[in-house]
């Protein structure tokens, strides 16, 4: 019975390097991704980037690139702003849901509260769009006009973060041994610090990895934001100014930019790409601990 | 037995050679029927796709596919090849003279404001105080007050070129307090705030104050935003909605951009809230 | 001691459940608005005619049959590249090795490109230089490049959540790593995978800005992956933020997204519920 799993140690090896061949393509083929798309972005970007000084990205006027000017700092700035913020309540959000899920609901309940973020998951961004166009912002602007500002786009942005940070925290948290969890049980720790002591240092490299994908979201959401920030080029004064972030920004004049103008915007999704490398460079670096654990 | 365990690998590999062949294979038929290919303005698109499934009925072994993508793309793709026609919102401008229009309709671009605003009209030099920052509260207008919100078209949108050439305002001296790309974007927009100001397509305003959305078109210079206004040539801010190919076109292309513009179609083009050309 | 830790233990519990009501309740508010302004016209015969008056009128069959293969073609080619993505970090290679941290950082950095990037990559690589143009393997295939980083993310993780007491097993038993891997460790791992997948469908029939420029806007049956087919969430856009007059059919549209949502996660719930008992091995350690 046991004769037909069992191979000669001789095959293991050919076996096992095989497979290890094979997967180390598909993942170079996976992470060469990225490259084919800068690459296409750069190609897209080079005439803007031999026309205009580099410098002049960062310290021109204003973001009139009709009128030749190319400033791209209010659009990093509220990008960051707006991600940043999304980030911070998603995680906030999503984690609580993930300890609900885990730890307090009735198994019944959380497995409806899954499915309620399995959902929330697919809901397009268009519909969250105008959900946010047509109520959210009313509301905001009721506090301050016009609605359309920072505030209203990281609500709607760490919404549509919530899932993807809750169900992959889920996912660690439920792979933490259940021996860890009743022996904590069982010395009598309350269950918030079972949580928070033990449950939370053992998902430690999934939860990191459930904001990496938040933040990654965040950064790339386009329709949504666009729709609720208003999309003036400036540096947010408060969480009720408009803002435009760069994915916002390369959605909304793409469809009628001709020359530089099309070639400006590809250099801003350059940008934004650049930026993000060198986040995940710093926080890789600064980190006591890599952060791809 | 090693067999079964190097299975997946056989699998991956004749999976891969199917697909490839199933791609060619299909590849091949796609050729069959002949294409033609539309690619640009959002605002043409949904127009062109219905033109084109009518002219399909009598065109048997013709596909015509509209893909969008907005008016650069349409000049882009045209100039290069990629599509056969491209669809443009705006007229051809003076670097654009290596492509031939064809006007398929017109469009009036309107102000419209929530329609609890008790503004009835505004002059030229009203909408060009409000939208350069000059005048921030409808108080410094007449009738209610609180701060406006100027809703303004992104860069090169058709209707912002429109609006800064009549009004001869500068792109860098506009003052909004939001930014819309779509049409009906920038109705909902209205919509959802009482001190909102913005300008959209007559067709789509007319429509949508029709069915209840709480937004109301201005009047421009003395003249009422309808489609009628359009129609007769009254209206002052039309846009035409242009169909561009690189060279004379000739067979079933020729034949297909006579029939957008012909009699045929007027239905659809009224369906859509657009101005027929020959109307 | 006690009585504190109590006291802290009630204000925590509030916290816990006042997340998932926020945002219950929001996910109400937002699909109720679709259902209160879509629900009265929907009707069998809308899931299969095709679309007239630019969508207004008329059904969303052709536009079905479109999402479900860019949906399909997307997970066929984004799962099996995944799994081997993920496998190789999380079984083969030291997690801090240079090459682990490369492929990781660059499906991090992947995952933070816009998804109005994704579409002007996938239009210039799939539809261009490839020769697909506006066809649903475009969208597909521009769908399973902006999934993976998430795939792979969860599928890792899952398999690093499974025990190391599996791996000796198996290698106690005198099984092939291979072997190994197929018969324990994935269905170990399969809720989690699970978990990606479904993350990855849902961000998949969410996406509009990736697929108006790959699988494109011609709302035409498609007779062949080939052909240019015009996604649901595309729909959606177009008729609520492009065609005048079309709020109603907006919302319907919305509905069937929902349902067809429900419908694809229930299925992969029941190949996972399926899978677990043929394979023996549960997922609860």
């Amino acid at each position: 019975m046991f004769q037909s799993v069992i191979d000669s140690p001789r095959r293991h090896g050919v076996i096992d390097v095989r497979l290890r061949r094979t997967l180390w393509g598909v993942a170079g083929l996976a992470s060469s991704i990225i490259a084919v798309v800068v690459a296409v972005v750069a190609t897209e970007a080079l005439p803007a980037l031999r026309g205009v000084e580099l410098p002049r990205f960062l310290n021109d006027p204003s973001w009139h690139p009709t009128n030749q000017r190319y400033n791209l700092a209010p659009m990093i700035a509220g990008t960051f702003l707006v991600a940043g913020g999304a980030v911070a309540l998603g995680t906030l959000f999503g984690f609580l849901s993930a300890i609900f899920c885990c730890f307090y609901a009735p198994p019944r309940l959380a497995g409806l509260y899954r499915g309620v973020m399995e959902l929330l998951a697919g809901i397009p961004s268009v519909i969250l769009g105008l959900w946010g166009l047509t109520t959210l912002v009313p509301i905001v602007a009721a506090i301050k006009a016009p609605g359309f500002s920072v505030l209203s786009a990281t609500l709607v942005l760490g919404l549509m973060i919530v899932p993807t940070i809750g169900l992959v925290a889920i996912a660690s948290l439920q792979s933490v041994p259940r021996s860890l969890i009743l022996g904590a049980e069982a010395l009598g720790l309350p269950k918030w610090l079972t949580v928070v002591r033990i449950a939370f240092p053992a998902a430690r490299s999934g939860l990191i990895a459930s904001v990496v994908l938040g933040i990654g979201r965040a950064l790339g959401e386009t329709m949504a934001v666009m729709m609720v920030g208003g999309n003036i080029v400036q540096v947010p004064e408060s969480l009720f100014a408009p803002v435009r972030t760069l994915a916002a920004n390369i959605a909304l004049e793409i469809p009628y930019a001709e020359g530089l103008h099309r070639s400006s915007l590809f250099v801003s999704g350059l940008f934004l790409t650049l930026v993000i490398l060198v986040v995940l460079c710093i926080a890789e670096w600064l980190g006591p601990e890599p952060i791809h654990d | 037995m090693i067999r079964a365990i190097s299975f997946p690998f056989r699998k991956g590999r004749s999976f891969l050679a199917l697909s490839v062949m199933a791609l060619l294979s299909v590849a091949a038929s796609a050729h069959a029927a002949e294409t033609i290919v539309l690619t640009g303005s959002s605002t043409v698109a949904p127009l062109m796709a219905e033109i084109g499934k009518r002219f399909e009925e009598t065109h048997p072994n013709l596909r015509i596919d509209v893909q969008t993508g907005g008016s650069s793309r349409g000049v882009r793709d045209a100039r290069a090849g990629l599509a056969d026609i491209g669809m443009v919102s705006r007229p051809l401008t003076d670097s654009e003279r290596d492509l031939t229009a064809f006007t398929l309709a017109y469009d009036g671009v309107a102000f419209i404001l929530h329609k609890s605003n008790p503004v009835k009209t505004l002059t030229r030099q009203q909408i060009i105080d409000i939208f350069t920052g000059k005048v921030r509260d409808w108080s410094e207008i007449g009738p209610g007050r609180g701060t406006i919100v100027v809703e303004n078209k992104a860069e090169g949108r058709s209707t912002l070129e429109l609006f800064l050439t009549h009004f001869d305002i500068k792109s860098s001296d506009v003052k909004a307090a939001v930014v819309v790309g779509d049409n009906q974007e920038a109705i909902k927009v209205i919509a959802g705030n009482p001190l909102a100001i913005g300008y959209v397509s007559i067709g789509s305003a007319v429509t949508e104050a029709g069915l209840g959305v709480p937004i109301k078109p201005l009047p421009m210079d003395g003249v009422e935003a309808t489609i009628d206004a359009v129609k007769q040539k009254r209206f002052p801010l039309v846009r035409e909605l242009n169909l561009v190919v690189r060279k004379q076109p000739e067979g079933v292309v020729k034949e297909f951009i006579a029939y957008a513009q012909s009699d045929q179609v007027t239905d659809l083009v009224k369906d859509l809230y657009y101005v027929p050309v020959g109307h | 001691m006690i009585e504190r830790s109590r006291f802290r233990f009630d204000g925590h519990l509030l916290l816990v459940w006042a997340a998932p009501l926020t945002i219950t309740a929001i996910f109400v508010w937002i699909v109720g608005g679709v259902l209160l302004h879509g629900l009265d016209q929907l009707s069998w015969s809308y899931l299969v005619e095709a679309p007239r008056r630019a969508g207004r009128q008329g059904g969303i069959g052709p536009i079905l049959v479109s999402t479900l293969l860019i949906v399909s073609v997307c997970l066929a080619v984004a799962i099996p590249l995944a799994l081997g993505a993920a496998l190789l970090l999380a079984e083969f290679v030291p997690r801090r090795s240079t090459g682990a941290r490369i492929v990781r950082l660059s499906l991090d950095v992947l995952a933070g490109v816009p998804s109005i990037v994704f579409g002007l990559f996938g239009s210039a690589f799939f539809c261009s230089l490839l020769g697909l143009r506006f066809s649903i393997l475009s969208g597909g295939l521009t769908l399973a490049c902006m999934i993976l980083p998430v795939l792979i993310r969860t599928i890792e993780q899952s398999l690093r959540g499974v025990p190391n007491a599996y791996r000796m097993g198996a290698a106690a038993l005198g099984l092939t790593r291979t072997r190994a891997i197929v018969t324990v460790l994935l269905p170990v791992a399969a809720p989690g995978v699970l978990v990606g997948v479904l993350l990855g469908v849902g961000r998949a029939v969410a996406e509009t800005a990736a697929l108006i420029f790959t699988s494109g806007y011609v709302d035409r049956m498609p007779s062949s992956v080939l052909d240019s087919g015009r996604a649901l969430s595309v729909h959606i856009f177009d008729l609520s933020l492009n065609v005048p007059g079309g709020d109603a059919a907006a919302y319907r549209a919305s509905i069937v997204l929902l349902l067809l949502l429900m419908l694809i996660n229930g299925g992969m719930l029941c190949i996972h519920s399926l899978l677990k008992r043929v394979m023996g091995i549960s997922a609860q350690i």
